[in-house]
């Protein structure tokens, strides 16, 4: 049986990991090549890097601490930030990432997504969606979560998909950082909608909120976050270990 | 020294990296005379069935590769590169493969699942654990990404995987083998299975 995916996600500036709340106040903590390796090894999934970096020369830091990770991690990559043209999926690609995550290159150019399915296939498109209420409905939000699109999430994440994205990450600027718990309403619509894998993002404070996420929409394939894990707050071998307690499909890494 | 053949489909960094880690010499080449004179070869390839073939062929390696095969040169096809060594695939239509194995590749018929198979799903092997699995245990999970799997290949399957429904994960005839799932981008359980290949020798397992 397949399993639910547990995935560490880092945001990378200037080669190094950083974290804030409700995406702001960022702080750096740590080397993300040694954090990729711990990860692994205590059985996170997948691993989602962030480009959080402006500069050209925090992309070319960038692209080192993926080729480094690549090297030494053999579990899959997503790598997402400033991705806005096929040039950027090649250049990730190349450094050893077997998924792409787009964003706000998406909203401004959504044929970003089917030109990219075209070359290099829907698994390899990854939708990453910045979703927050506004006057009770879920609006997209662009630029890091700063801007309002105004696009509707559930017609934005359809025409995703439709496009040719094989994966939805769905991240609720409501709940993020709050750790509070993922946002289940949230996600039931998205998961209604969706004929590709969804994955929740967004308000993980405990092991508790991701047995919570998967009894109450077993339609979601994977939880995301940041902070807990860095911190240590939650370990991968622990909660995978509670999955499995309450009948969720987990891959354990025995060390 | 393993080759890792390069005919412009798939990111070969991940394999050359895991190779790398468990000690064992690769190369990635797209010259037919070191694919012929390699101790192993590791057929790679994502995205659609009819664009590999053709590129595959456009390579001009298809002749090198059937004599490898032939001689008894352990081969390794994995996902895509797994599905080019059946007779055919019905991916947008209907495409002849290598033929070495006896099969064909259809869509997953997963009823109310999502395709692709994304994620890391179980192994089960059977009444016998080929060479290829001899450092794994039953159950072991490996990660897998494909909307089509291989069927009518009963004779070749040395695992399967549950998703709706019993899928190929794995195939081997004498010298002639492949992973549906990624062995590199499945930890260690993956690097296990490219270090028992890379212990394979020419003729026999």
């Amino acid at each position: 049986m397949i399993t639910k995916r547990i995935i560490p996600c880092l945001d990378v500036r200037n080669g190094q990991v950083v974290k804030g709340t409700n995406f702001v106040g960022l702080k750096e903590i740590a080397s993300p090549v040694e954090l990729a390796k711990e990860y692994s090894a205590c059985g996170a999934d997948e691993l989602v890097f962030y480009d959080i970096t402006a500069s050209s020369d925090g992309r070319d830091l960038f692209t080192d601490v993926l080729t480094e990770t690549a090297k030494n991690v053999f579990i899959p990559l997503t790598v997402g930030g400033g991705i806005r043209s096929l040039k950027d999926f090649d250049r990730v690609l190349k450094c050893g990432a077997d998924k792409v995550s787009v964003n706000s290159g998406a909203i401004a150019d959504p044929t970003l997504i089917s030109r990219a399915a075209k070359v290099y296939g829907d698994q390899c498109v990854v939708l990453s969606v910045d979703v927050k209420r506004v006057d009770g409905v879920f609006r997209v939000f662009a630029k890091g979560g700063r801007e309002n699109t105004g696009l509707d999430a559930l017609d934005w994440i359809k025409k995703g998909i439709d496009e040719g994205a094989g994966e939805i990450v769905l991240n609720s600027i409501d709940t993020d950082g709050v750790k509070k718990g993922f946002d289940l309403e949230m996600l039931k619509a998205v998961t209604e909608i969706s004929s590709v894998p969804v994955i929740a993002s967004g308000g993980a404070g405990c092991i508790e909120d991701f047995i919570t996420l998967f009894k109450a929409l077993p339609k979601v394939d994977a939880g995301l976050a940041a902070s807990i894990f860095h911190f240590g707050e939650v370990s991968i071998y622990d909660l995978k270990k509670e999955m499995v307690k309450n009948a969720i499909p987990a891959r354990i890494v025995k060390e | 020294m393993t080759v890792i053949l390069d005919y412009g489909v798939g990111n070969l960094f991940s394999l050359r990296s895991s190779f790398a880690v468990i000690g064992e010499p690769s190369e990635i080449s797209s010259d037919p005379a070191v694919i012929e004179s390699a101790d192993r070869i590791i057929l790679p390839g994502v995205g659609a069935f009819k664009d590999a073939m053709e590129k595959l062929k456009a390579s001009g390696l298809v002749a090198a590769l059937k004599a490898a095969a032939k001689k008894g040169t352990p081969i390794l096809g994995i996902c895509l590169g797994m599905q080019l060594l059946f007779e055919k695939s019905y991916e947008y239509g209907e495409h002849e493969g290598l033929g070495f194995l006896k099969g064909v590749v259809a869509p997953i018929p997963a009823k109310g699942l999502k395709i692709p198979h994304m994620g890391w799903n179980a192994l089960e092997f059977g009444m016998k654990k080929h060479p290829l699995f001899r450092y794994l245990s039953e159950g072991d999970y490996v990660y897998f990404v494909h909307s089509y799997a291989a069927v009518d290949c009963d004779d070749s399957v040395i695992a399967r995987t549950e998703y709706g429904s019993p899928v190929t994960a794995a195939v081997a005839k004498s010298n002639v083998m492949g992973c549906q799932f990624h062995p590199e981008k499945s930890g260690d359980v993956g690097l296990k299975i490219l270090k028992a290949f890379c212990e394979m020798k020419e003729g026999k397992l």
